[in-house]
């Protein structure tokens, strides 16, 4: 119960990949922030909410087999660090694929998913995991 | 009353399948046999992480890829599902955050057993249809459960696709809609159980091939067509022998019914079913083609469509999201255990 106030202020960035835009140095981020990392006090006023195309390619990966309780079920899992097509790094998990069937360079894009639930009665959380782009055309992601 | 039609779809099949044999073979029973009777040869099963929340939005965001359609334009969201992940909080809420069409519409989730998608494209036409809303979105979706050892356990599966409903550019018109409705009580669950129970011998006769074959009747007496008008027909799949038989019995051909007939790879996908079977259709349908569709919920009724596709078919960017076939090809088969473990029946003790 006493996350769900947290998780729900960050909703829109969690579904939809909204991030941020510097327009001082032009580079994308994600998560939001308040301020760019590089061009700090310079990118005052000169930042804004971005969607994210979600699609990317996988920078680097590992497979977690003693990681957290609530991803059980599906253990032992992929954590990746995806780079974006916008440039931004984002971190997060890749399903419905083993580990061989990925290297650095896979092409991914983001879903949505259940991400974990507050036991069997609390809220449940949803928000982007990434799944594999198929090659062969089979299963296109977004343009 | 405004001119009502498709104006995108877009449908979602999990990765996962299991196949009859595997589930026999932990029951004892003759898994070939049953899935031979039932024509299923491998349902979907949806992983750890995917639920009809998680289903609806997959095919929410493919049909928003597939158009130019402002997601601010839509007015109106409905899920029909019988498995919506709460009992209070719809699904609807979190699928229309998830296309950016909130907060400037309306949503609610709707029930009726495998039919409550397409009672959300009913009331999508009445609401476009009445010009309270320039676009509607009608889901059917659900991971549907049956009971380890029931026979439910060899079709019951996961799917889903969404429709767009508007006025303008439409790729199909609905041009008719029917339904009929009585009170059978051929399949239910009741509020907090977990698995639903079904009413044996009401199952086929009084209850499917009654509901199915009244819808499908009443639509072609008032709109004054026949079977061989129709280039493609659709209907409720609980198994692959349920929607052949009545097809015959209503005087379709195997050829009309074979774009839309998926149960034989996926099994039985409840809400999603007609659905699928329609974005299925869609996929391969050119203008001036007419479809015909009937789903069946349980408790009973049906609803039929009468469908023609138009002009704009032929500029729609279908390729922007994958197709059922794309959906359906190269899934990944899991054994009997795995499946347990996914669909939460057997768990680990946890403090
Ligand atoms: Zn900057």
């Amino acid at each position: 119960m006493a996350t769900a106030p947290r998780y729900w202020r960050e909703n829109p960035s969690r579904y939809n990949m909204v991030g941020f835009k510097c327009n001082n140095c032009g580079k994308y981020y994600f998560p939001p922030r308040i301020i760019c990392p590089l061009c700090h006090r310079k990118s005052v006023g000169k930042t804004e909410p971005v969607k994210l195309k979600g699609t990317g390619a996988i920078f680097s990966f590992t497979e977690v087999h003693e990681g957290m309780d609530e991803h059980y079920v599906q253990k032992p899992y992929i954590v990746a660090m995806v780079e974006l097509e916008e440039g931004a790094k984002v971190t997060g998990q890749v399903i419905d694929c083993d580990a061989c069937d990925l290297s650095i360079g896979t092409k991914v894009r983001a879903t949505l998913r259940k991400l974990s639930e507050e036991g069997s009665a609390g809220v449940i959380h949803y928000g982007y995991k990434f799944v594999p782009v198929r090659e062969n055309g089979e299963r296109p992601g977004d343009e | 009353m405004k001119d009502v039609g498709v104006v995108s779809y877009g449908a979602y099949v999990p990765h996962f399948r299991i196949v009859p044999e595997e589930i026999g073979k932990v029951w004892g029973v003759d898994g070939k046999a049953m899935g031979k009777g039932l024509m299923i040869s491998s349902k979907s099963v949806p992983a750890p992480d995917e639920d009809t929340i998680t289903i609806a939005v997959e095919a929410a965001r493919n049909m928003m890829r597939r158009c130019a359609v402002d997601p601010k334009d839509i007015g109106a969201l409905y899920v029909g599902s019988e498995s919506h992940p709460y009992a209070v909080k719809p699904s609807g809420t979190i699928v229309a955050e998830a296309i950016e069409a909130a907060p400037d519409l309306t949503v609610a989730d709707f029930e009726f057993a495998c039919k409550a998608g397409t009672a959300a494209i009913q009331a999508c036409m009445g609401l476009v249809g009445g010009g309270l809303v320039k676009y509607a979105v009608a889901i059917g979706a659900d991971t549907s459960q049956g009971a380890p050892g029931d026979a439910l356990e060899y079709s019951a599966s996961a799917g889903g696709a969404a429709f767009l409903i508007g006025a303008q550019d439409v790729i199909a018109t609905m041009d008719n809609t029917y339904s009929y409705t009585t009170d059978t009580p051929d399949f239910w669950r009741r509020e907090g159980q977990r698995y639903p129970r079904h009413g044996g011998r009401f199952t086929g006769e009084p209850a499917y091939f009654r509901h199915v074959m009244s819808g499908g009747k009443g639509l072609l007496e008032r709109t004054g067509m026949s079977p061989e008008d129709y280039t493609y027909a659709v209907f409720h799949q609980p198994n692959g022998k349920f929607p052949t038989r009545v097809a015959k019995q209503l005087g379709f051909s195997p050829e009309q019914t074979k774009a839309g007939l998926l149960v034989p790879q996926i099994g039985n996908t409840y809400s999603g079913a007609v659905p699928l079977g329609l974005a299925a259709v869609l996929d391969e349908a050119e203008p001036g083609d007419r479809i015909f569709a009937v789903a069946y919920g349980s408790g009973a009724g049906s609803d039929a469509f009468d469908i023609t596709v138009t002009d704009e078919m032929a500029t729609f960017r279908r390729d922007a999201s994958p197709t059922m076939n794309e959906l359906m090809a190269s899934p990944k088969y899991i054994d009997y255990a795995t499946y347990a473990k996914f669909k939460g029946k057997i768990a680990k003790e946890r403090d």
